[in-house]
């Protein structure tokens, strides 16, 4: 459990931030320059917030009116940073046992064999890193801080430096790490599909505070927030989980709060919890069930709000069982159909609209939402 | 082979300057460590104090040297008054005139590859637990080992090669500071010291070439531990 709230000035960039991280992955979503690293940095104790406190289950590792401001050193929390920071007079091996060497024997919770296992790191041990590849480097790095056994795991973009085939490589071990590890992990990401595939819970980062703070399929379903989670991610995010596949016809019917969602083959197994994310402008909107006709999705729901996205485009809200959708009709379609929050309404996604790109696994066992 | 005047004269050479490197190398460093990552009022001065014998005379070196480490000196008075040591004429104070001469030399190399040095991965080691000073020698000593190899070959080159400061410090008494260009500068003031004077000539190449090979030698493992 890590909860903060920091102040501190860089030259004109005030930043300001406040917020708590519980167990699972959270993840500090935002452009490049909206304080993300920012906050890590100062969670890490490398650089020094100008006030605030800063508490890793109930350990204080920073409290300005109290006088406390623990050294790097003492925290004991795992970093992975952007680039690997490997060791490159130590071997992989060497890198790896760094920071366990420091951890008296009584506190290691982290197994070596296991952590090489999961990373599938066995046969690099001897290599110097000099001699691996982005991929390995990062996955040595992520080990190294695991054998720290840290209360809490940083990570500063760990993807970003790595090409698509590496990064699909290794967001799964990410996703295994914080079940795995019993292991908080804080993520810092400007990509949407990490953050889509890893996170439990959001913060939106912008111009150095937290804008909103929560749930990620809360945060990603809320209009307001889209200038913040981005203007081409515009649209809903659910959890689901893959309830059967019809080779067929190459779908996948995914079971949800709001019923059962027919969507484009998936390749997860029945069974695997994922998340599903369906654009605003690919959500039709019926006040009576349509008959004979060719969408697949057609889903009951009540209207929560109406709100106008421009002059011409209305954002409309609707929980469907719980789950919220978010669709985008025209402010013509709004006025004739005069729609209001706590109306009946049907929510018609076409099954074709959510394609592959759009259903993100989760590799996390059972899991509530 | 070698008589006994050259043996002599050898041994004397690989003592002072040996004791010169090793005896600044703990200074070398403190210093090199202040000027590429501290800043401190008074830096400019610091920086210029050390580069000084580089554009000095040594004969001005070697006078200062004297006249402070001198028996009658600020420095050698006290030295001699509480310990009973005195290291004007002897071989001590030409290793010291040595490592004074050889100083920024030493401390330009190590200086360089400090500031090389990656910070992000005394950082990395920060958060893995190690405080500062572990962090100094763990991660940053090896990653400077290569400026450090650098700096101590300079700096013993530079000594085996120093002259000016020494005569006038230490003078040139046989056996106690008659190094080889000192032994080499007295026989060609000799009559019939030409040949003699030649096979030390000789010697000298041969003993630069080796610290030459060496140096390379070790610099060749350094860089390739380290290679990223």
């Amino acid at each position: 459990m890590l909860s903060l709230s920091l102040r501190r000035r860089q030259g004109d960039f005030h930043m300001d931030v406040a917020f708590e991280a519980g167990s699972g992955i959270t993840a500090l979503y935002g452009r490049s320059g909206s304080g993300k690293t920012s906050v890590v940095n100062m969670v890490a104790g490398l650089s020094r917030p100008d006030s605030g406190r800063i508490v890793v289950d109930g350990k204080v590792l920073f409290d300005r009116d109290a006088g406390i401001d623990l050294p790097p050193e003492k925290r004991r929390l795992g970093y992975v940073f952007q680039e690997h920071r490997l060791f490159p007079h130590l071997s992989v091996e060497g890198n790896l046992v760094f920071g366990r060497n420091r951890v008296p024997p009584k506190d290691r919770r982290i197994d070596f064999d296991q952590v090489v296992e999961v990373l599938g790191i066995g046969h690099l041990l001897d290599r110097r890193p000099a001699l691996l590849s982005g991929g390995e480097k990062q996955r040595v790095a992520i080990g190294r801080a695991l054998l720290a056994s840290p209360q809490i795991l940083l990570m500063d973009e760990p993807l970003a430096s790595l090409d698509g085939a590496r990064k699909a490589e290794l967001l799964p071990f990410i996703a295994a790490l914080a079940q795995k590890f019993k292991l908080p992990i804080l993520y810092v990401s400007h990509a949407m599909d990490e953050v889509l595939r890893l996170a439990d819970t959001l913060v939106l980062m912008d111009g150095g505070r937290a804008a909103a703070v929560g749930p990620l399929e809360q945060l990603m379903s809320d209009p307001a927030l889209r200038p913040l989670t981005g203007r081409y991610e515009a649209g809903a995010v659910i959890a689901a989980t893959v309830a059967s596949h019809d080779s067929a016809y190459g779908v996948t019917r995914l079971s949800f709060a709001g019923g059962t969602l027919v969507v484009s083959q998936a390749e997860m197994p029945v069974g695997a919890q994922v998340r599903v994310r369906i654009h605003a402008r690919d959500i039709a909107i019926a006040i009576d069930p349509p008959e004979r006709v060719s969408i697949r999705n057609v889903l009951p729901a009540v209207v929560t709000s109406v709100t106008a996205a421009d002059s011409f485009l209305v954002d409309v809200v609707l929980s469907a069982g719980g789950a919220q959708l978010w669709g985008q009709i025209t402010a013509l379609a709004q006025a004739q159909l005069g729609l209001k929050p706590g109306m009946r309404v049907h929510a018609l996604i076409k099954a074709l609209t959510i394609a592959r790109g759009d259903v993100a696994g989760r590799d996390r066992g059972s899991r509530q939402e | 082979m070698l008589t006994p005047l050259e043996i002599e004269a050898l041994r004397l050479s690989l003592l002072v300057s040996g004791w010169a490197v090793v005896g600044s190398l703990p200074f070398g460093l403190g210093c090199a460590w202040l000027l590429a990552r501290r800043h401190f009022p008074g830096k400019a001065i610091l920086d210029g104090l050390i580069h000084l014998p580089l554009v000095l005379p040594p004969v001005v070196v070697g006078y200062a040297l004297l006249v402070t480490f001198g028996r009658r000196g600020i420095v050698g008075g006290w030295l001699y008054d509480w310990f009973g040591v005195t290291v004007a004429f002897t071989w001590k104070g030409a290793a010291i005139a040595s490592a004074v001469i050889a100083f920024p030399l030493m401390v330009r190399a190590m200086r360089l590859s400090l500031e090389g040095v990656d910070r992000g991965l005394e950082q990395a080691a920060r958060t893995l637990g190690c405080g500062p000073v572990r962090t100094f020698f763990t991660v940053t000593l090896p990653l400077v080992m290569p400026g450090i190899v650098t700096g101590v070959i300079l700096a013993f080159a530079r000594s085996l090669s120093e002259f000016g400061a020494t005569i006038t410090f230490v003078s040139n008494i046989p056996g106690e500071t008659r190094t080889l260009p000192i032994a080499l500068y007295a026989l060609t003031q000799t009559p019939g010291g030409d040949e003699p004077a030649l096979r030390l000539c000789v010697i000298s190449v041969v003993v630069a070439f080796a610290a030459l090979l060496v140096s390379e030698y070790l610099s060749r493992r350094v860089q390739s531990r380290l290679r990223t």
